[in-house]
């Protein structure tokens, strides 16, 4: 069998506890048969439909917007530009000097520039989306063209136009989060010096299902209800309720189903909060769903970076030092609420990842561009970083004569808790059990000697590693660090008991794919022991639940799941109070006990008995209980958070005829601590691999000289299939959080984080004797094939 | 505006007059004139595959087919599957294998999976993977998709040879 729980989490789920079984996703059954709603099926009476009028241009003053023949579209009830809606723009801020953050603002509709091809300008209604793109057809804007800026490199060239007045020269944060003193000491000490150098491709998070709202003015509840899939609905009705000049209690919003997020639907974006000017405006419900063409140029981006780094490392094989320069090309417009800084602040901070590095330097920039703004996308800077960590110490390997693997061995922290040379302490795991595990297995596999003999025969196989952890369960403290100005980390989340003795489980996070239906339920059904089918939850929705973070950075079952825990054990404490005062026994001498309080003498008092009570029968409750079963909690953590790890395991086999990169084996050690449904977990890094490996070898978002995007549709911008995701094997090893409640970590990222470095090490693997390395992804089969090539005609020679 | 051209639909047994616009794609006329909303739409140029229905017992992309188009041919939606309450075999397949993440592409892969397996009811995995290569999932990373079709086809003709009558 490929795949393994450990102990602990198969001993929890013998003793009878949900915690730690892989069982089957309360999800299903509606999505299996078409009876799912997402945005786009949510049908309003009187509903008018809305499409943008973008603008055609990367970079230009915006002369005029003629919207007469929009207007005149048959079926086009009506059409708004910024001036006309007049709404506050979207200003995400950090708490930072001005020489190292830029605050620049996004309009909702871009008034008198644009900077970016793609970049909305109006807002046309009609009755119908066909009509409403006929409108948008018919829109003449006048441009005076700007000086696109198309990378980063350009960006900061002098005498490259400036998008903003106030980021200059295209600047938007600039840290240096670690001066490294004397690190340049260490340099000229060491005895090995390496130098990678590494790009990464823009990248499309690519949900299936594009972004969405649909907007109403409610009369009656004087609101206005906002349905978009979004992973962060409080923050959308906060930006929305400042843009519009609403309190926030006069903005509702709700996410139904959700066809993935990834990263890109945890920041607000403009169409959304445009959707919902214009229904207020018209007093008519207004829906927009973003076509596929609008999603690939003008929806949020991601994942486009360059890494300098040079390490220094003694004969033995210890790393002695690393200094890095990162620079993140962010597109036009910083995103609410992380800002630009999120990429680069990430990657600095981060960067020694599972190494004893023990000194560093770490400079971070964002710079501004002419192209579609830069999101979170699952990750975040890791696959990054650690694709270019990974090759240092894989060209370190190479000079020192240490085999890769023992090389790693020797760097990786072995005692917890540790305290980095980033300021960060790592808590407890598995990372020199993933790498030797990882290892093994495909040493008993075979694939060394398959190498070995594909080697006699002229083939080109390569086998490669990553090994990394992912912080996840950053609490207030940890996202303080980054000096948003707002901060995200704690969540709160409520459990109701009602007259009949079922739970309702609310939280402030935000499930689109990752099971919480299920994984939530599990953790509030062990600790109140009810089954499953007792405990329902219910999220996404700024009226019904408690405020919260929602749903990014692995945090919902770590921080999420812990609020959670801690609402079902004071709902529990509550049961026991009440019991124990009509059973007339000590509140200690009771317990939870399958569905019921249990006194220690025997007697036990089912829920829907003490609920019924609780509810319907005020009148028989004990002197100083309060009716009603409500009970909420709040989870913070004031450490550094946690620390999932895995080592990434990859054989790849590259075609001399095309250059082509064809994966062999895929094997994944992951630790993310107690996984609540096994199952969810495979398939959270499954899924997170595939992404992975669709950077490291596929996606790429394009734009001409003229910051044109190349990218138009799923014919130019390739994203693998089937064919070329290869099957995966996961393994679990099990290192429990001591601060969560669950002892989870977070496992939502890291498959993402370790492919990219696992594929390009075994690329350069199975190159290892033409002399050429490859350091930037996605990985090119002409850039394979011609390293190929090159070492034919050497040996032919 | 266009002229309407009035239609019937025939969709999971049913038959539907309309008048549509000429334009109007199969997909849109399934979600939002017959509120069939189970047909999903993820780039409206015959590549995802969320909007996979069967015509004529063909798995096609919807937004691909003008509802015109359809007029007198039998259209299958993800709605046809099951019974309410009651998923179909292919479906328990997909919840056992966790075949699905979001949901939003599994009408898709759902239907495609049906056409496929009634015209070849003993494929190979190899068979399987390329088949489930003609649409996008962004979740799974397709294997356990593989696998929910495997399984189900395994179970379809181990119940044939058993002479089961299901």
């Amino acid at each position: 069998m490929n795949d393994s729980t450990t102990s602990a989490t198969t001993a929890r789920a013998a003793e009878g506890g949900l915690v730690g079984r892989s069982v089957r996703r309360r999800e299903d059954p509606r999505l299996l048969s078409g009876r799912g709603r997402f945005t786009d099926d949510i049908h309003l009476p009187g509903m008018l439909h809305a499409q943008f009028v973008r603008s055609t241009q990367a970079h230009a003053r915006v002369l005029g917007v003629d919207l007469t023949a929009v207007r005149a579209v048959p079926g086009v009830v009506a059409a708004y530009t910024a001036e006309d809606l007049a709404l506050g723009p979207i200003t995400a801020e950090l708490d930072r000097p001005p020489e190292e953050f830029a605050r620049t603002e996004m309009p909702v509709l871009a008034g008198e520039r644009v900077r970016f091809a793609g970049e909305p300008i109006a807002i046309v209604l009609a009755e119908d989306p066909y009509a409403a793109e006929d409108g948008v057809e018919a829109a003449v804007v006048r441009y005076e063209p700007l000086p696109p800026v198309v990378d980063a490199g350009q960006a900061l060239t002098a005498g490259a136009g400036q998008l903003h007045p106030e980021a200059p020269g295209n600047t938007l944060v600039d840290v240096t989060l670690f001066p490294g003193e004397g690190i340049e000491e260490v340099f000229a000490r060491a005895d090995c010096v390496v130098r990678v150098e590494s790009r990464t491709g823009r990248q499309n998070a690519l949900p299936l299902e594009t972004r969405a709202a649909v907007a109403e003015w409610d009369e009656r509840a004087g609101q206005l209800v906002l349905h978009t899939p979004s992973q962060v609905p409080h923050q959308v009705r906060t930006v929305a309720a400042g843009s519009l000049g609403l309190d926030e209690q006069a903005v509702r919003v709700v996410v139904p189903d959700m066809g993935g997020g990834f990263g890109i639907k945890c920041v607000v974006g403009r169409e959304e909060i445009a959707t919902a000017a214009a229904a207020r405006r018209i007093g008519r419900p207004v829906k927009w769903i973003e076509d596929r063409r609008d999603a690939l140029t003008a929806s949020f981006l991601a994942r486009e970076q360059h890494y300098r780094l040079r390490a220094a490392f003694s004969a033995e094989g210890r790393i002695l030092a690393l200094d890095a320069d990162v620079v993140c090309d962010m597109g036009a417009y910083s995103c609410y609420p992380f800002t630009a800084g999120i990429e680069p602040l990430m990657a600095a901070a981060e960067m020694p990842g599972v190494y004893r590095v023990p000194a560093y330097r770490a400079r971070g920039r964002a710079v501004a561009t002419n192209k579609a703004p830069s999101a979170p996308y699952r990750g975040v800077s890791r696959p990054q970083y650690v694709m270019a960590v990974e090759r240092l110490f894989e060209r370190a390997a190479r000079e020192l004569g240490i085999d890769a693997v023992e090389l790693r061995r020797r760097n990786l922290i072995t005692e917890f808790p540790y305290r980095g040379v980033n300021n960060i302490t790592y808590d407890p795991g598995s990372y020199v059990e993933s790498l030797d595990l990882c290892e093994r297995l495909l040493r008993e596999e075979g694939w060394y000697d398959r190498r070995a003999a594909a080697e006699a025969e002229g083939d080109w196989l390569g086998i490669g590693y990553s090994c990394f952890s992912e912080r996840t369960g950053y609490g207030t403290a940890a996202f303080a660090q980054r000096k948003m100005a707002v901060v995200p980390g704690y969540d709160l989340a409520e459990a109701r008991m009602d007259p009949g003795g079922a739970v309702t489980v609310t939280t402030g996070t935000l499930s689109h794919g990752q099971s919480h239906e299920t994984t939530m339920a599990q953790i509030a059904a062990d600790e109140l022991r009810l089954p499953l089918g007792k405990v329902m939850l219910r999220q996404g929705d700024t009226d019904r639940v408690p405020y919260g973070w929602g749903t990014f950075a692995s945090r919902s079952i770590a921080i999420g799941g812990s609020a959670v825990r801690l609402a079902a054990r004071n709902l529990g404490e509550r049961l026991r109070t009440l019991a124990a005062r009509l059973l007339d026994v000590p509140v200690e001498e009771t317990v939870l006990d399958e569905g019921a309080v249990r006194a220690s003498d025997g007697r036990a008092l089912p829920y829907p008995e003490l609920a019924r009570i609780a509810h319907l029968r005020a009148d028989l409750l004990p002197k100083g209980i309060e009716p009603g079963l409500t009970a909420t909690a709040s989870f913070d953590h004031f450490g550094d958070g946690t620390f999932s790890n895995a080592t990434h395991g990859v054989v790849v086999r590259l075609d001399r005829d095309s250059g082509r990169v064809e994966i062999l084996r895929y094997l994944c050690v992951e630790d993310c601590g107690v996984a609540v449904n096994p199952k969810v977990v495979e398939g959270q890094c499954r899924g997170g691999i595939a992404q992975g490996l669709a950077g490291a070898l596929f996606e790429e978002v394009r734009y001409d000289a003229d910051g044109q995007p190349q990218c138009t549709g799923f014919l130019d911008y390739l994203t693998p299939t089937a064919l070329e995701i290869p099957e995966i094997s996961v393994h679990h090893l099990e290192t429990p959080c001591a601060f969560t409640e669950t002892g989870a970590k977070g496992a939502g990222e890291g498959g993402t984080i370790g492919a990219p470095a696992a594929v390009l090490n075994a690329v350069n693997d199975a190159l290892r004797r033409t002399g050429v390395e490859l350091d930037d992804t996605p990985i090119r089969p002409e850039a394979v094939y011609f390293a190929m090539d090159r070492n034919r005609e050497q040996t032919e020679s | 505006m266009t002229d309407r051209q009035l239609i019937t639909l025939t969709v999971n047994g049913r038959d539907h007059e309309l008048a549509v616009d000429p334009r109007r794609t199969l997909a849109d006329v399934l979600r939002h004139d017959l509120l069939l909303t189970g047909t999903h739409i993820g780039c409206e140029h015959g590549v995802c595959g969320a909007c996979t229905v069967l015509l004529d017992g063909q798995s096609v992309r919807s937004c691909l087919v003008f509802a015109v188009q359809a007029e007198g041919r039998g259209i299958r939606t993800v709605e046809s599957l099951g019974e309410p309450g009651e998923l179909s075999d292919l479906q328990e397949s997909f919840a056992e294998h966790h075949g699905l993440q979001c949901g939003f592409c599994t009408p898709g892969f759902l239907m495609l999976a049906e056409g496929f397996l009634a015209e070849n009811p003993a494929p190979s995995r190899e068979e399987i993977r390329e088949t489930v290569a003609a649409n996008l999932c962004r979740c799974t990373g397709y294997q356990t998709i593989t696998d929910a079709i495997e399984s189900c086809a395994a179970a379809r003709l181990a119940r044939a040879a058993e002479g089961s009558t299901l």
